[in-house]
């Protein structure tokens, strides 16, 4: 469904950020980015809804080539893209609903969007979205009266509120405790498996990233150094993509941990 | 910073090193020089008769203004009134063509560096460094007397303040609030209105009500030119040496700048 080719990204500082990037991704499925700090992770989602602009290559999603775009063709490909980011990224002064609707700018018009004039069918869905992501008593709040972990699930929903096929998101969890990073994730996972939607996560945290994703894609120096299932990544990949360092403690907590969730959930 | 070792070998720290240490008291020399010298210089071309005498003619003036002439503020409501009013409404037009300007001049947002930045500076630069008692005056000879001149040259004068501060607010702003409105597929517009006015909301209203305050203080001079308003009569009082009606309108300015104050105060505490 996505599918991006030799993609290249130099910044005009020189710094070759992505080299070559050679990537498919089906529909439905969910992809955790990992590697270092400067890997490229970042500029690899931000050059797919082309937040930055690829120096050469091409993203192709659903057959439609994003890298030639002019400039209103882009931005209706970016509606059905939605973006969660690191930092929340909310609109801090404006109220949750109106962080949720303004996913829809894609859709409507200056002056409806300017007078708050949404139709009622979006703001259905917003109530909807937020009912599904646990915030439906929030509605009137202002985004900066929430906790860190409230304000991810408005993002979330703001990019849903889009009707996606595709969600980039950006180190989802990195401002936060790791409970909510896994609330988040799990809740960004299981909203992807009912909309049959792909996304791409950028993580720092390897083992967070294998508790649920169906794949692992590892970026190192712009380049992808292993792409294959959770389960194969060994202390030696981890090593290619991040440098030598004791990785056994890494992969062996995802286990316990995970057993320690289950039974805290049953 | 300053690391030496001395000849324990120990490291010793210090903040400067000896030679800009040396160079910091020298600098402090020179500029203690200068100013002696300039206060020699205003010393001899004051003439110390009248500066000594100071303190007896301002009691004398004092004396004469005291007490002031309560029944002439019958006549200083009307003026009062236009004092307002040029303040108020020239801020208002200034806001409205400032607020396009700093979205010219900033560099975040302007549609062109050259195009749109430099000429927007330009307005900044020139508006701001004109005082307005002096726009007053050309107004008063282009335009010819009056509240509209005043109003025209508050309005003038504020732009480059309100403009300069507002483009700083906009420079300040969070990109990635403006980046995530981008993402869902915003317009140009919408991600201004969406991703950038609700972070300069704030700013704007400070901005407002501060210019606009000192707007108030600023516009009680400009009858002073013929520019109208409540400088009109204080000149007039001067000039035919009415002190009790001087220290009247001098304490109606003062009471309006209070006001002036305080609702500036209130309106910035209930918007940020």
């Amino acid at each position: 469904m996505l599918h991006l080719n030799k993609l290249t990204k130099q910044y005009a500082t020189g710094d070759m950020a992505l080299k070559s990037v050679e990537l498919e991704i089906p529909k439905g499925q969910v992809v955790a980015l990992i590697g270092p700090s400067g890997a490229g992770k970042s500029t690899l989602i931000r050059c797919i809804n082309r937040l930055v602009e690829p120096t050469s290559g091409s993203v192709t999603l659903n057959g439609k080539e994003l890298t030639k775009l002019g400039s209103s063709a882009l931005r209706q490909a970016r509606r059905r893209m939605g973006m969660i980011f690191q930092e929340y990224a909310l609109v801090e002064r404006l109220t949750v609903m109106e962080n949720v609707l303004s996913g829809r700018l894609g859709y409507v018009g200056f002056w409806r969007s300017f007078l708050r004039k949404y139709p009622q069918s979006d703001v259905d869905e917003a109530f909807r979205l937020l009912e599904r992501v646990g915030l439906d008593h929030m509605a009137d709040k202002r985004a900066d009266e929430l906790s860190g972990g409230q304000r991810q699930r408005v993002g979330i929903a703001r990019a849903l509120i889009q009707d996606p096929e595709l969600l980039l998101v950006d180190e989802p969890t990195a401002s936060l405790d790791p409970k909510t990073s896994r609330q988040i994730m799990r809740l960004i996972c299981e909203l992807c498996a009912e909309r049959d939607l792909a996304a791409i996560i950028n993580i720092h945290d390897v083992a967070l990233a294998q508790m649920f994703v169906q794949r692992v894609i590892g970026l190192r120096f712009g380049e992808i150094v292993y792409d294959g299932p959770p389960d194969q990544l060994k202390p030696e990949t981890l090593t290619e993509i991040y440098g030598e360092e004791d990785w056994e403690a890494t992969i062996e907590t995802i286990n316990e941990d995970d057993e320690a969730e289950q039974g805290g959930v049953a | 910073m300053a690391i030496s070792i001395d000849k324990n070998s120990q490291k010793i720290w210090a903040v400067r090193d000896r030679n800009t240490q040396l160079t910091r008291w020298f600098v402090y020399f020179v500029a203690v020089t200068v100013i002696m010298y300039c206060w020699q210089t205003i010393s001899e071309a004051t003439t110390w008769f009248f500066v000594l005498d100071a303190p007896r003619i301002a009691g004398d003036i004092g004396g004469r203004a005291m007490p002031p002439k309560w029944p002439y503020i019958n006549e200083l409501w009307k003026p009062l009134w236009d004092t307002i009013n040029i303040a108020t409404i020239g801020t208002v037009l200034s806001l409205i063509i400032a607020v396009p300007i700093a979205f010219m001049a900033a560099r975040n947002t302007t549609p062109h560096h050259i195009f749109c930045r430099w000429p927007a500076l330009l307005i900044i630069v020139s508006t701001r460094s004109i005082n307005s008692l002096i726009w007053a005056l050309l107004l008063v000879a282009i335009i010819g007397p009056g509240i509209f001149a005043g109003t025209i040259a508050i309005a003038v004068r504020s732009i480059g303040f309100c403009a300069k501060l507002l483009y700083e607010a906009i420079e300040e702003i969070d990109e990635k609030q403006v980046e995530a409105i981008k993402a869902t597929g915003a317009s140009r517009w919408q991600v201004i209105a969406y991703g950038i006015v609700p972070q300069i909301m704030p700013s704007f209203a400070g901005i407002s009500v501060f210019r606009w305050d000192i707007n108030i203080r600023e516009s009680t001079v400009l009858g002073y030119v013929g520019a109208g308003g409540i400088g009109l009569q204080l000149k007039a009082s001067i000039d035919v040496l009415a002190w009790p009606q001087v220290s009247l309108i001098l304490l109606v300015i003062f009471a309006a700048v209070i006001l002036s104050e305080m609702v500036s105060a209130k309106v910035r505490a209930a918007i940020i």
